[in-house]
């Protein structure tokens, strides 16, 4: 993080302090936390103002936090299960379509990150906009703003079923025509829903509910121990040693 | 009177020229297209969600299959996400491999699209001259990682293992034997780099060849200059980039600009249309071929003049050596703990793009501290152009959306994810 970008940031909450809900300072540039309600009205500011010129909306995409942070492999404590406590999870892949958990809540669950990208001033940002309804999540489309967002926002309808008030044409993108449910929730199971043949006798495409079993190979573990912060330290080492 | 009414036609999924599945609805008045409206997501796969059930490193594999031809550059915005995270940096010999095998694939990206273009428009030789160079350059990934094209070559704090003492040669069979066998293994003498300073020495020869079939040709012109215009403004809105938005003469390029691997030890020019049509992208394309071939040729230089390690010595992160395994106890356990659970990467997000040949290739990571990403946003050059087919196709001529689908670069491994 160099002195410049940190200024930068400063100069958003500075800007935007009304506006938004906080800065963060991510590895390769800072993160705003807009709230919904300015999200149009800051995504103008920040391409228009000379300050900022963020002229290109590089990727939009959604979120669903749910499950965030959440492990499937107890690794604070000592156990003697071995590994079948690492097969019991809830992770996307271990359950089927109709074992979905349907009741799943989490505060502030969707979100839809935009990156943007200044060539003025040869910067990045990253916005981030929680949907504040987690049954009925909306958002403001930003078309209006850069116009080519059009198919990322329908890309995270398709996946996320978030809505973006004021897209003039909120298809479906990316899965099957007629398909049902949105694929990338946490609670969308990895196996998916049904799966396609071609049925010889019916002479014409059958749908059938998937045959495969759920399945993860490795469980998710969350570590946090001092390898990593031995790993920066080294390379840092390695590079002032240059 | 007769009632005239648009016609509806279906371009594709089948068709030759939509270069894998597109599906594109032309809404046609007589032979002038009036909307198009593509259709993707034939071939989405889901990878994101597959990388988000399994530890980083099971997915760069993954990385390949997006953009099937330009599979280095997918793994290398993939790896530097996860090297920004966990603050690591491959070391500079890594760097400089990442950087040949960059331009080597950029070359082999363009020249499958020049091949295929130029096939589509009507042109067969090229397609057979641009494939006789591709064949070379896969011989050199299949070299470094055994694999013609999904090579999942490079890894987290480095790439998988130093350039071949030896490049491999063809064996005798009764289709290569004799003098033909001495001339295909004419360059495979010595090592990958001598093999890489033989064709780097010869490249440019070749692209002269290209250029002298269709720079000039006039057929090439009538259907290339002054189609799929795109103006710089347009180029911004839509969130092109690479040779869409170079071509339209924003001088744009993340190599330069955002400099990533070993591209500020080297010299390189970027070359700029001026009017933004499928000819200048054209002629930028083949630009980027000729310097691409400049920077193997530094690249190559360098690799010779500094040996050194190509893999972090960090057991966290990568795996120990084979040899090691058998004498110490230490790295068995740390091969044991990566390959069954990989490593963990602390919570943040980060968004690492690379220039792409097709453009600003990205992959987004959401982290939570586990040992598989939370979430992974891939960020495809083609996806952002295939957008703005709509405003772009608009008043051309049905043959023209053909021309228009070659400018674009379209990649349905990169589109549909």
């Amino acid at each position: 993080m160099n002195e410049a970008a940190t200024s930068f940031a400063d100069r958003l909450r500075e800007r935007l302090a009304a506006q938004i809900l906080r800065v963060i300072d991510s590895v390769d540039a800072p993160t705003v936390e807009v709230k919904a309600e300015h999200w149009l009205e800051v995504a103008r500011a920040l391409r228009d103002e000379a300050e900022f010129r963020f002229e290109q909306a590089v990727d939009l995409c959604g979120v669903d936090y749910l499950g965030f942070g959440d492990a499937e492999w107890d690794t604070s404590d000592v156990s003697g299960e071995g590994f079948s406590r690492g097969v019991e999870g809830f992770g996307p892949g271990r359950f089927k379509w109709s074992e979905r958990p349907e009741s799943a809540h989490k505060d502030n669950r969707y979100a839809v990150v935009v990156n943007l990208m200044s060539l003025a001033h040869n910067r990045r940002l990253r916005l981030r906009c929680f949907a504040a309804d987690e049954a009925l999540p909306v958002v403001p489309s930003l078309i209006s703003v850069w116009r080519g967002l059009n198919w990322f926002e329908r890309e995270a309808f398709d996946l996320f079923g978030i809505l973006f008030a004021g897209h003039p044409d909120l298809r479906r993108i990316l899965t099957d025509y007629g398909f049902v449910g949105h694929p990338f929730r946490k609670d969308f199971p990895l196996i998916g829903n049904v799966e396609v043949r071609y049925d010889a006798e019916k002479q014409r495409v059958v749908y059938e509910p998937v045959s495969i079993e759920p399945r993860v190979g490795v469980p998710r573990v969350v570590r946090d121990d001092a390898r990593y912060q031995q790993a920066r330290s080294e390379s840092a080492h390695a590079a002032a040693g240059k | 009177m007769q009632e005239i009414r648009n016609y509806t036609i279906n371009f594709g999924p089948q068709h030759p020229a939509a270069h894998g599945v597109l599906r594109l609805v032309l809404e046609l008045d007589g032979e002038v297209v009036m909307r198009a409206d593509p259709h993707v997501g034939l071939l989405h796969r889901g990878t994101e969600k597959l990388a988000e059930s399994k530890p980083y490193n099971q997915s760069i594999g993954y990385m390949d299959r997006l953009d099937y031809v330009s599979m280095m550059c997918n793994e290398h915005a993939y790896v530097r996400a996860i090297e920004q995270l966990l603050g690591i940096a491959a070391p500079e010999r890594a760097q400089v491999i990442r950087t040949l095998f960059d331009e080597i694939t950029r070359i082999l990206n363009h020249l499958m699209w020049l091949g295929s273009n130029a096939l589509d428009l009507g042109a067969m030789t090229l397609f057979l001259y641009a494939f006789r160079e591709r064949e070379e350059l896969m011989d050199c990934y299949e070299a470094v990682s055994g694999a013609r094209m999904h090579a999942t070559y490079y890894r987290p704090g480095g790439v998988y293992r130093d350039l071949p003492e030896q490049m491999p040669k063809y064996r005798e069979s009764p289709w290569t034997k004799g003098s033909d066998l001495k001339r295909v293994n004419g360059w495979r003498e010595g090592s990958m780099l001598d093999f890489l300073d033989a064709f780097t020495d010869d490249f440019p020869k070749r692209v002269d060849e290209y250029e002298t079939l269709l720079t000039d040709n006039r057929i090439w012109k009538q259907r290339t200059v002054g189609i799929g215009v795109v103006s710089p403004e347009q180029a911004l809105a839509w969130g092109m980039s690479g040779p869409m938005l170079r071509g339209s003469g924003i001088e744009w390029d993340l190599r330069r600009k955002q400099p990533y691997a070993a591209y500020d030890k080297f010299q390189f020019q970027i070359p700029v249309g001026r009017n933004g049509d499928c000819y200048d992208r054209y002629l930028v394309r083949v630009e980027e071929m000729r310097q691409s071939n400049r920077i193997m040729k530094q690249c190559v230089a360098w690799l010779r003049a500094h040996p050194g390690p190509v893999m972090v010595q960090n057991y966290k992160v990568a795996p120990p050596k084979r040899e090691e395994m058998k004498q110490d106890r230490e790295a068995l356990i740390h091969h044991f703990k990566l390959f069954t659970e990989g490593y963990s990467v602390p919570t943040g997000e980060v968004y690492a793009a690379v220039e792409a040949p097709k453009g600003e290739f990205g992959a987004y990571i959401i982290a939570d501290g586990a040992n598989k990403p939370f979430r992974l946003k891939l960020r495809a050059p083609g996806f952002a152009h295939l957008s703005a087919m709509d405003e772009i196709a608009k008043g051309h001529m049905l043959p023209d959306v053909v021309a228009l689908i070659g400018t674009f670069d379209v990649v349905f491994g990169e589109i549909d994810r």
